[in-house]
């Protein structure tokens, strides 16, 4: 049984205990405590099951690595799975459940799979589910779909009830983590007076100075930890986040850090967590370096630890993982973790070590105290069912016979360390096999460089391969001072800290223990142990050919879980090596990605949620239209009015009263969200003679011509009325979506192409209300609001004028999108809803009503005309909507006019427009059926002709109409398409003219 | 992400700030080129390892165009300068030399 110690824990406060809930079990534990010490505190050395075989699995880790104890935290709407219990605090009320299991975790019906675990090898997924294909959707994949995942998915509506943000930070040097190395490091960088912000995941400085028994200037680590960390407090270049993890570092010194506030203290003011979007001029990585585990049968057993794990159970939170623990190690570091059990009152039976030597002084030490120390010794296995009870010993150069079993509760195992050298390669910073040390290390000539070409990316400590304290300090002191030169903010050389620990002889690497282990040994020996990857599957990938490390990561999963292979990875490519018989650096690791751990969805959202997520957009009008009835649609970034409802009223009935009461009386309709950009400048009709296929040089001033924008493809993007206010002025009305676009558009031409041309663009968009005041009885109304001439003869169609209406200055432009008499009026923004309310009040007997954007789509549909987005999707000429009038054949260059000559612009069989009359007329086709023709593809596909782009049923008409591109369109007039719409239904529908209603313009020429 | 310095306006910036615009130095065809020529210039677009020029709008800024001399490969800006220009300026091709001795204008 694991258990608390009656002393010790220099993380904990004993006289703050706080109650936390484990599967349903109330349990004590102390301010300080992370679930999982106060766990192992209460006994629980079993956490939860594994994903694949679900077995048994208790705690591994004390830190970020910790793959198995993942943990369904809280409930209700603030319930979270996958939580790792080693970097959870423990608070007043926790609530955790463990997971991947069914019905409890000591009896799981999913542990058969251990059974069958010969049966589900590396790329069982592949290999299983190919044949036969049915059997895919009916079998494999629910099956798969129900075993999935490790923890429960949230509810279906639970909501997230706390709060994120991002937060903007620029500094001159960031450090990552806050050990001996960060804060040496720190405290170097910020002696000339740079600023330097310094970063550490956890809620405690200190890093593994708190339990190596180093000593540091005389002090003990935990004294030199506090005695630094409030020395760095007191200078004003230098601030300290704890509980903010270095996440991901990013081109030009770019740094995403994740700080988490209240999820220690759930119900405290602020956000739950904040990203911090960091930019600093170099940033010092001081993030030290995880231990390996070693690759031996049973390793995967609840009390089987890493060496580190169980010093810091101990030392950080006072707690025993068991009375009795047997060390298995291939490196010196590993003894302290037997000097912090003895310190404790516990007995360790016996020290493994895997190298045939085994001199220096941390094992005298241990030998001096009277503990046994076996060398040249490793594990056959560890045994138990639930937990470990024995380790079975035998020789590391053997093949795993038992030489003899020791009775123990706990094992702890080191493979020696890796540095964490994530962040250095997120930005490609490059790595070094260290032979001597095994391990990887990042390599300083092969450093991220910034904009100026130059490295941005330091390491610190161990995070440099510089294990042992000492060297540790001096590296982290030179790489603090290094950067502050680079700065050219060095400050006065700081007396380096005085180290006092213990030389360690050097490690031998153990990939496998027993090196010969046998297939039975090798079949339980796991390296990933989230995702239960064992060496015989990395082996058999191997053996499958899954040479790249790449490959063999991704057939067998190693170090694909969510502990990103923290521990698991070197193993696993050390492994492979050795299975293709090459060295390590030749097999390389695989590409370390962000975020170092994983971070909220929450955080990564920010304040980015609900109205917040994307600003919406707002006419004058909106107050007005929000308060009689507006059924809102997005428009771009605008809303605007789909309809406006009366009382009781349905959405498609108001679209028909919309559209009647338009054709019939008059209709209001609020534009204001039209694109306005005003062009001026000498060269004004020349630049626009260039942008539109239209000439509208020849455009008088006080006339109005209707537009067409292509791109350089030839392909229409925009379209809308070009006015011509004056000689060198125009303002081109652009569609609703377009304007920020076309703006950019023209300014991009002129300052990139034309840069000669005499022109400036504005866009006045958002300066103008636009209101189009539209039917038969139309000119009533502005007659009187009064103060213009608005007859046929004054202001004929497309036309426009100047002037003010009812005492408000207005443009007027005689412009039609509905095929009836039309006036766009436009007035200053701040006048709009006044102009509105003063047109409303002068038609009320005229039955004036306002509308909104379905009935403008159904009228212009009614005439025919086309709406980018709907009969355009970047791939239709102006040809092939019939626009051809609209495309000049005198200008000498427009965007778009090479392009059009291309041969397959030109091509007869181009889908073209034309207008789609139902036989049914009562039947509306779905937008976007496809036509089809003729008999099936070869590959068993319908031969489609084309598709519909808009299709409504019109009350003008009573009948239903549609528009769709077709191939050939234009020779196909009196033909009948069919459009198969659902299984066995199929539509029929007369090719026609596109302009149902009016077609000689009559109604609007009035 | 990367920073980037507007020479229109001076400021530095981060590059969500900007737009990207594709390569630079562009010739548009004319409307009486061949087929091909046509095709390259719509199309046709060099993808180096190495020393790029390409166009940026600070969209979010002061709204100009300008044009970034740029490795594709480290990610090192050589530096920015006007849009209104046909080739790279001298200052930036020393520029560039000075950091990549071998590279030259082809």
């Amino acid at each position: 049984m694991s258990t608390r110690l009656a002393t010790g824990g220099v993380l904990i406060d004993r006289t703050a205990p706080v109650h936390f809930t484990f599967n349903g079990q109330k349990h004590r534990a102390f301010q300080g405590d992370t679930l999982a010490s106060a766990l192992l505190a209460n006994g629980h050395r079993m956490v939860g099951r594994s994903f694949k075989y679900h077995r048994p699995r208790g705690l591994v880790a004390a830190g970020v690595e910790e793959p198995n104890a993942l943990m369904n935290l809280g409930f209700g709407d603030t319930f979270e799975p996958n939580q790792r219990a080693t970097t959870t605090e423990v608070f007043e009320g926790l609530t955790a459940r463990s997971q991947n299991h069914w019905p409890s975790l000591r009896f799981d019906v999913g542990a058969i799979n251990a059974r069958l675990s010969r049966f589900l090898p590396a790329g069982f997924y592949y290999k299983t589910f190919l044949q036969p294909r049915a059997a895919w959707k009916h079998l494999f994949e629910p099956v798969i779909r129900q075993s999935a995942g490790l923890g429960a998915a949230p509810a279906a509506e639970a909501r997230d009830p706390d709060t994120y943000e991002h937060f903007y930070a620029y500094t001159d040097v960031l450090v990552i983590g806050g050990g001996v190395a960060g804060l040496t490091a720190a405290r170097g960088a910020a002696g000339g007076g740079a600023q330097v912000l310094l970063i550490e995941q956890t809620a405690a400085l200190g890093g593994r100075a708190l339990v190596d028994g180093a000593q540091i200037d005389g002090l003990e680590g935990p004294d030199w930890v506090a005695r630094t960390g409030a020395g760095l407090d007191q200078l004003p270049n230098l601030r300290v986040r704890t509980r903010t993890m270095g996440a991901g570092i990013y081109d030009h010194g770019y740094v995403l850090a994740y700080e988490r506030l209240t999820d220690h203290a759930p119900g405290a003011p602020g956000p739950r967590h904040r990203l911090w979007r960091i930019r600093a001029k170099h940033i010092i990585t001081a993030t030290g370096a995880i231990e390996r585990p070693l690759a031996f049968a049973g390793n995967d057993l609840p009390g089987v630890m890493l060496a580190s794990a169980v010093r810091d159970y101990v030392g950080l939170y006072g707690v025993s993982p068991g009375d009795r623990t047997v060390l298995v190690t291939n490196n010196d570091d590993a003894y302290r973790t037997a000097l912090t059990l003895l310190d404790a009152g516990l007995t360790v039976p016996a020290i493994l070590d895997a190298r045939p030597q085994v001199t220096g002084a941390l094992p005298d030490e241990l030998r001096a105290r009277g503990v046994r120390v076996e060398a040249g010794r490793g594990l056959a296995k560890a045994m138990g069912t639930t937990h470990v009870t024995h380790a079975a010993v035998c020789a590391q150069a053997g093949e795993g016979a038992v030489l003899e079993t020791i009775a123990c509760e706990c094992i702890a195992m080191s493979g020696g360390w890796s540095p964490a050298v994530h962040l250095w390669s997120h930005c490609g910073g490059k790595l070094t096999w260290d032979d001597a040390q095994a391990l990887f290390r990042p390599d300083p000539a092969r450093a991220p460089t910034g904009a100026d070409g130059k490295p941005f990316v330091s390491t610190a400590g161990a995070a440099s391969g510089a294990l042992h304290a000492t060297e540790a300090v001096e590296d982290a002191a030179k790489a603090g001072q290094t950067v502050a030169a680079s700065l050219g903010q060095d400050g006065p050389e700081p007396a380096l800290a005085a180290v006092n620990a213990p030389p360690e002889a050097p490690i031998k690497p153990v990939w496998l223990m027993p090196q010969g282990a046998g297939t039975e040994l090798r079949a339980k020996a796991f390296l990933d142990f989230q995702n239960d990857v064992k060496v015989s599957d990395v082996q058999l990938a191997a053996q499958e050919g899954f040479e790249s490390v790449e490959h063999a990561k991704r057939y067998t999963t190693l170090g694909m879980a969510t502990d990103q292979g923290k521990l698991s990875n070197i193993n696993g490519l050390a492994i492979l090596s050795d299975a293709l018989g090459q060295p390590i650096p030749q097999t390389g690791t695989t590409t370390f990605r962000p975020p170092y751990t994983p971070i909220s969805m929450g955080g990564i959202a920010g304040e980015a949620r609900g109205a917040l997520f994307k600003p919406t957009r707002k006419t004058p009008i909106d107050t007005w239209l929000d308060a009689n009835g507006a059924h809102w649609e997005p428009v771009a970034d605008w809303r605007r009015p789909y309809a406006i409802r009366r009382q009781g009223e349905s959405v498609a009935s108001a679209v028909r009263r919309e559209i009647l009461n338009t054709r019939g009386n008059v209709g209001l309709l609020d534009a204001s969200t039209l694109g306005k950009i005003l062009v001026k400048g000498p060269d004004a009709a020349k630049f626009l003679d260039l942008i539109y296929t239209n000439m509208m040089s020849s455009l008088k001033p006080g006339r109005c011509r209707y537009g067409l924008m292509c791109t350089e493809n030839g392909f229409l993007f925009d379209d809308g009325v070009v006015a011509r206010l004056s000689e060198d002025s125009f303002l081109c009305h652009t569609t609703s979506g377009g304007s920020d676009r076309v703006h950019g558009w023209m300014e991009e031409w002129l300052q990139t192409e034309w840069w000669d041309l005499q022109v400036y663009t504005a866009n006045l968009t958002e300066q103008f209300a636009q209101i189009a005041v539209v039917g038969p009885k139309a000119r009533q109304v502005l007659e009187r609001l009064g103060g213009l001439d608005v007859s046929r003869d004054a202001l004929p169609f497309m036309g426009w004028a100047e002037g003010s209406l009812s005492q408000i200055p207005a443009r007027v432009f005689r412009i039609s999108f509905s095929g009836e008499l039309s006036y766009e009026v436009a007035v200053p923004a701040g006048r709009g809803l006044e102009f509105w309310e003063k047109c409303l009040d002068a038609g009320a007997d005229l039955g004036i009503q306002p509308y909104g954007t379905e009935a403008l789509h159904v009228m212009r549909a009614e005439k025919g005309f086309i709406m980018i987005g709907d009969e355009t999707d970047g791939t239709v000429t102006p040809h092939d909507l019939n626009l051809s009038w609209a495309v000049s054949k005198k200008k000498d260059d427009f965007i778009g006019k090479r392009a059009m000559e291309r041969s397959y612009l030109n091509a007869p069989d181009r889908k073209q427009l034309v207008g789609l009359a139902t036989l049914e007329s009562k039947t509306v086709l779905p937008d976007g059926a496809h036509a089809v023709e003729g008999a099936k593809k070869v590959n068993g596909m319908e031969n489609m002709i084309g598709h519909v782009t808009s299709t409504y049923y019109s009350p003008t008409l009573d009948r239903s109409i549609a528009m769709g591109l077709i191939k050939g369109g234009a020779r196909r007039m009196g033909q009948i398409l069919e459009f198969p719409v659902d299984k066995g239904v199929t539509i029929k529908a007369r090719v026609v003219d596109p302009v149902f209603l009016d077609k000689e313009g009559a109604r609007q020429d009035v | 992400m990367l920073m980037l310095t507007c020479p229109n306006c001076g400021v530095t910036a981060e590059e969500t700030e900007f737009e990207p615009g594709g390569e630079a130095h562009l010739t548009r065809a004319a409307t009486d080129s061949t087929d091909e020529a046509f095709r390259d210039y719509l199309f046709q677009r060099k993808n180096p390892r190495g020393v790029h020029f390409e166009r940026w709008r600070h969209a979010y800024g002061c709204g100009r165009w300008f044009h970034a001399a740029r490795c594709t490969q480290t990610l090192e800006v050589f530096g920015t300068y006007t849009a209104q220009t046909s080739a790279p300026p001298d200052r930036i091709q020393a520029a560039i030399q000075a950091r990549r001795p071998d590279w030259s204008l082809t």
